[in-house]
């Protein structure tokens, strides 16, 4: 485990991750991402996606786009698609609700659509205002026609990844994998 | 940074010219039009391959005109879009402040009210000034035009992809014009505009 991760788990009062920091799994995804053409990311911040974020914005090849709200992401997938770019989406299961009525551009236009969703509200949570969104999250994207698939353990994220990238970028469907918290590992307080 | 350009109060345009105007001899420039009466103008101005006319997805145009930007950097963009429209994307300002594309500028066709559902009075048509609140958000070039002359010739500026994010608040006459209906099948539009831009269509 690196310095700066042990720093995220024994930061006091600094809200961190307990499980899902200081494993291989983040870069690995990035890798995948690559792999798959994305070119463009953008994302609400996150502590489950905080690494994967750090490797987006840090690499140059990459434009990364900060949002005040999720929709907006699906937006500027389409844009970017549209203009010849691959896109990646990065969320928490909260602003999943933001993204639906948006969810019917990516639908009508069958515009690709790779959401990476990492998941609140269901496994060692303590804040019971997650847990609402976190119950909506599969239902509401499936009712918009966004495929939903679950990964449990890296091994299984990584490979899922590597299928809803193709299924989105190269098929022109809309996919949305969620992180498990139980995967990502409850939040520290 | 470039102020408001606050021009004669209370003088207004008619929103077909002011669209036409912009779109005159546009050269390169990729178009995505907010949904509603916007849409009706951007077609009626002339239908093209490089437009991209949303139906619906209210809060969007300005957000999927950043996407475009970014991934077409050489290529001016132009979103024109209604104030009601601009209004429920009210965070995609501060976005795009902070992603700050060059290439990009928000036209908001302003008649402070919603044409589209009986002419209600908007946030704009109760005093809030679009213009303002994208340069507080740190866009590089905002205005608010009330004269075609000042459209024209933003339209010219318009051609070369510089100097953004821009945000010019274009006050019309509030009314609705025979509408001019576009194709409403959006995956025929995103064909039709990636073909144009020379990339594979799925």
């Amino acid at each position: 485990m690196s310095e700066s991760n042990v720093r995220l788990v024994s930061g006091g009062a600094q809200p961190g991750l307990d499980a899902g920091t200081g494993r291989g799994w983040p870069r690995r995804l990035y890798e995948v991402l690559k792999r798959s053409g994305v070119s463009q990311a953008s994302y609400v911040p996150d502590a489950g996606h905080a690494e994967l974020i750090t490797l987006l914005v840090d690499d140059p090849e990459i434009t990364a786009t900060v949002l005040t709200t999720e929709e907006e992401g699906l937006a500027i997938s389409a844009g970017a698609w549209l203009g010849g770019k691959r896109s990646v989406v990065l969320m928490q299961s909260s602003g999943v609700g933001n993204c639906i009525n948006t969810a019917s551009l990516s639908a009508i236009g069958r515009f690709p659509l790779l959401m990476l969703v990492t998941m609140r509200g269901e496994w060692g949570e303590f804040n019971p205002w997650q847990v609402p969104m976190s119950r909506a999250t599969e239902a509401t994207l499936t009712a918009m026609g966004v495929k939903v698939m679950r990964a449990d353990d890296p091994e299984m994220l990584i490979e899922m990844v590597e299928s809803a990238a193709t299924f989105a970028l190269e098929a022109d469907q809309q996919v949305a994998v969620l992180l498990s918290q139980r995967m990502l590992g409850g939040k520290k307080w | 940074m470039v102020g408001p350009v606050l021009q004669a109060p209370g003088q207004v345009m008619d929103r077909r010219a002011v669209v036409a105007a912009l779109l005159a001899d546009r050269g390169e420039m990729l178009v995505v039009s907010g949904l509603g009466s916007p849409t009706y103008d951007v077609h009626a101005a002339g239908d093209h391959e490089a437009n991209y006319y949303l139906w619906g997805a209210m809060g969007s145009a300005a957000l999927m005109g950043l996407g475009l930007a970014q991934a077409q950097p050489e290529r001016s963009v132009l979103v024109i879009t209604g104030d009601g429209e601009q209004l429920m994307g009210l965070g995609g300002l501060a976005t795009i402040a902070v992603a700050k594309p060059s290439n990009l500028t928000i036209a908001v066709l302003d008649n402070g009210h919603y044409g589209e559902t009986g002419m209600q009075i908007s946030h704009t048509g109760a005093g809030l000034d679009l213009a303002a609140m994208a340069e507080v958000c740190g866009f590089t070039q905002t205005g608010v035009l009330r004269d075609l002359d000042a459209v024209t010739s933003l339209g010219q500026r318009l051609k070369r992809p510089a100097n953004g994010p821009a945000l010019y608040v274009l006050k019309i006459k509030a009314e609705n014009p025979p509408r001019s209906l576009p194709a409403r099948d959006a995956v025929f539009l995103k064909n039709r505009f990636r073909a144009h831009l020379g990339l594979p269509v799925s």
